[in-house]
């Protein structure tokens, strides 16, 4: 058994993947505990298993050795009683619903009463302030607001877990500055714990209150580093010695794990 | 001669006018999108009425437009029973049966990955065969009244419609998939939710192929026994008639009946599938 | 190649419908012709057994059931009838022979092509027009997609009855029908084709500052080549479809169309059953053989995904 404020609690976790090129390990021997209300990122480089370790906590890929339970249940489990909500590279909105629409889908497959849809699809879209967006289309919003949307829809039915695969990913620097402000302060008033999978050094450091580091063949945690950072950060900590100094660890970790090549 | 110098002239001019209309700068006016086809098929009716008053065509062989719009007119209650019968009884319940038919089978064939890949490769198959030509046989086992012309439409459109709807429903991304999995959806809330919706494209491309189909299907069977009413039966009496101006009412209101169905359904997909590229 | 288990699969279903569906179609006509042979027959007037299903007929004479697959002037005949009744006009007789499937089939098939080549041809041109003339584009654009959904197929037969009036016979007036049925495909779908390269490849074109026909003959031809394919495949098929519907009741002598007409009219339903699959195997070697070139062509033009 896990200590009750572990939300993801992961032992010796392995996957292997098997195709024609022989067998792939995507993830080997992963240790790795996330308490409630922080914010992890996972960063690395491509096929360090990032995203895979984030699909096992989803449920959307099968560990093939250890173990690992989300709030303290298999991840099966977990996922059939709607405990995270979970956030896709592209947003993958349905174009044929309007953005309320598609905030209402989890809703209706979750059987919430309908009485409710309208107060949760204000709020929801309130936090990620895109409040009188509701009865547009998806494509009649431009990529940032989309994505919004989408996390929009992640948060509709009150899961307290957030899991969000690269979701900035195919953004401009721009957008993704505001995004990731908006982010940290839907996290502040909502304490959800969010575990976040990146391959920007930056943002890794700017959102994180704990930073994974992985490496490739196999794939594989190389640091953990607990942000001193405080809770309130504007944009501009990223040009504070303390931040630059955080970056540069990620950055050595990065490269100790690209020195087995 | 002056009839077919005027067809000369009224050719050049219609051209003429066309070219003005489609490089002017107004070419991309909606209404000036319509005038341009519309002109030119005015020009060609008039051309033909021409020709055939200057050659003195034999009507038997080619009637003119005039005669045929006279016949529209004055046959009036008659190509209307003809249409009643072999579109609204014939190809209308054909269609709806063989639709309902297909997407049965389809949502069948969905729940098994197995039956899926057996029956897309031999529904597009039987798709691109002859299968009108099983109307003989359908109107030897059902009689010679509008259920076998039914029967024969249903088959005829059952295909497509299967082929595009089995594959539309396999048209949907793995992280649109993925997403379902992370509310823990079940079969049925997929399907209703993601899946059909995505698939209506694919859907609606059988339907339009199916709408010519059905339309072919109703005429062509009635060659081969039919009542004393049906538009397949008027063409072919006619013809024994050398009515000729008949048999070309009949195709005016056939094609109308065609494009109408077709519009019918490509409105519906328009209502439907809004939200695709292809439509906004 | 995962796939053949599948469609056998699916091949087998179909048959074994087939199969059931043989006995009760035929139990009607058995029961009677057994009776007529001296055999007990229950019920055993033909009135009280025209009250009862097929199915439930053959419950009551298990007996008369495999005389169903055999009956020689069936509603529906058996597979394997229709299996012996094919090799047997097609291998077992001369191909010169009236009664040769091989003959019929080359009767159809002839004019088939002849029309697909000339519908094919002519609608590539007309694409071409359509594409770089703005005049065409608009005013034929409009009426080529129309006459798609104009049940034109229909009139075939018609039209053979006209050009015979007009003393025009033989391979040309099933030609003009098959040419025309191809022909809106085609262009539609090189239209398509030849409007397909993106904004940024023909400005590519525009910054080497290529002559028209440079653009058409590098890049404009052949990224159309895939929409043709899928429109040769169409044309094709529909092709064969219409020479078909024009044999049928034309009083035509011979082809596909008027041997499934012969079978009927003379109470030989084998005939016409043969006919309609020999007519499915003619469409499907058509089709295939259309896939096969534009399967080795596109990979030649290394745009085949696989």
């Amino acid at each position: 058994m896990s200590e009750p404020q572990s939300v993801i609690s992961a032992r010796n976790l392995d996957l292997t993947f098997q195709t024609n090129d022989g067998p792939v390990h995507a993830l080997k021997g992963v240790d790795l505990d996330i308490r409630q209300g922080e914010f992890v990122s996972f960063i690395g480089p491509s096929g360090c298993g990032k995203t895979t370790f984030l699909r096992v906590m989803a449920d959307l890929e099968q560990p093939t050795g250890g173990e690992i339970t989300v709030n303290g249940v298999s991840p099966r489990e977990a996922r059939e009683a709607r405990a995270y909500g979970y956030v896709f590279q592209a947003a993958g909105l349905y174009p044929w619903r309007t953005i309320g629409g598609n905030i209402r889908l989890p809703l209706e497959i979750m059987g919430v009463p309908k009485a409710e849809h309208a107060e949760r699809v204000a709020r929801v879209l309130e936090l990620v302030e895109l409040a009188g967006f509701e009865k547009k289309f998806p494509w009649q919003l431009s990529g940032g607001m989309q994505q919004r949307a989408s996390i929009a829809r992640a948060l509709s039915f009150n899961a307290d877990l957030l899991l969000m695969d690269e979701p900035f990913g195919a953004l401009d620097e721009i957008v993704r500055d505001h995004l990731n402000e908006q982010l940290l302060k839907l996290w502040d008033r909502t304490g959800k714990t969010i575990a976040f999978v990146t391959h920007s050094i930056p943002e890794a450091v700017y959102l994180s209150t704990k930073i994974v580091v992985m490496s490739p063949r196999p794939g594989r945690i190389t640091d953990v580093i607990e942000s001193p950072l405080p809770k309130e950060r504007p944009l501009e900590i990223r040009e504070s010695a303390e931040f630059l100094e955080i970056a540069h660890r990620v950055r050595e970790g990065l490269r100790a794990g690209h020195a087995d090549d | 001669m002056m009839y077919i110098i005027a067809a000369v002239l009224i050719w050049v001019a219609g051209w003429w006018l066309n070219v003005r209309l489609a490089n002017g700068a107004t070419s991309d006016r909606m209404a000036v999108k319509f005038m341009i086809p519309a002109i030119f098929g005015l020009t060609i009716v008039i051309v033909w009425e021409l020709l055939v008053r200057g050659f003195e065509v034999n009507p038997v062989i080619l009637p003119a437009p005039s005669s045929v719009l006279l016949r529209l007119v004055d046959e009036g209650p008659i190509l209307w029973a003809d249409f009643r019968q072999t579109i609204l009884k014939g190809a209308v319940s054909g269609y709806v049966i063989g639709t309902v038919a297909a997407f049965v089978v389809a949502i069948i064939a969905d729940r098994s990955d197995f039956l899926t890949r057996g029956i897309l490769p031999v529904g597009s198959f039987m798709a691109a065969l002859p299968i009108v030509g099983t109307a003989p046989i359908f109107v030897k086992w059902l009689g010679s009244d509008w259920e076998s012309k039914a029967a024969v439409v249903a088959v005829m459109v059952f295909f497509p419609i299967l082929v595009n709807t089995v594959a539309g429903l396999k048209d949907t991304s793995g992280m649109q998939r993925d997403l379902m999995r992370t509310y823990a959806a079940g079969y049925w809330q997929t399907l209703f939710k993601l899946r059909l919706p995505s698939a209506a494209p694919f859907i609606f491309n059988g339907l339009k192929i199916g709408t010519t189909l059905a339309l072919i299907g109703a005429i062509v069977a009635e060659f081969f026994g039919s009542p004393t009413v049906g538009m397949g039966f008027r063409i072919s009496t006619s013809f024994g008639q050398l009515a000729l101006d008949m048999v070309w009412a009949e195709i005016v209101v056939a094609a109308l009946a065609g494009s109408a169905f077709y519009g019918a359904m490509t409105w519906m997909e328009k209502r439907v599938t809004f939200w695709h590229p292809s439509q906004r | 190649m995962k796939s053949v288990l599948p469609v056998l699969t699916v091949i087998a279903a179909i048959l074994g419908i087939w199969l059931l569906a043989v006995i009760p179609m035929n139990m009607h006509l058995v029961a009677d012709q057994a009776q007529r042979d001296g055999a007990v027959v229950q019920p055993e007037t033909p009135a009280a057994r025209q009250g009862l299903s097929g199915a439930a007929l053959a419950v009551r004479n298990p007996a008369l059931i495999p005389l169903t697959y055999s009956f020689k002037r069936p509603r529906l005949p058996s597979p394997q009838q229709v299996a012996g009744e094919m090799y047997e006009t097609i291998f077992a007789k001369k191909i010169t022979s009236k009664r040769s499937l091989v003959y019929h089939g080359w009767v159809t098939l002839a004019p088939t092509l002849l029309g697909f080549a000339i519908g094919t041809g002519l609608g590539i041109l007309l694409a071409v027009g359509i594409v770089y003339s703005r005049v065409m584009d608009r005013s034929v654009m409009p009426w080529a997609i129309v006459s798609q959904t104009i049940p034109i197929l229909a009139l075939a037969p018609m039209v053979i009855v006209v050009m015979g009036s007009m003393g025009i016979q033989g391979l040309f007036p099933k030609s003009l029908i098959a040419a025309y049925l191809s022909f809106f495909p085609v262009v539609v779908g090189m239209v398509k084709g030849l409007r397909s390269p993106s904004a940024m490849q023909l400005d590519l074109l525009r910054t080497y500052n290529a002559t028209g026909s440079q653009g058409f003959w590098t890049l404009r031809l052949p990224a159309s080549a895939p929409y043709l394919f899928a429109s040769l495949k169409i044309g094709v098929s529909a092709s064969l479809v219409g020479t078909i519907v024009a044999e049928l009741p034309t009083g035509a002598r011979a082809g596909f169309g008027a041997r499934m007409l012969v079978g009927d009219q003379y109470g030989q339903p084998l005939v016409s059953w043969a006919a309609l699959f020999a007519a499915a195997l003619t469409a499907a070697a058509l089709v295939g053989l259309f896939s096969a070139i534009e399967r080795i062509t596109l990979r030649r033009m290394g745009m085949a995904a696989a």
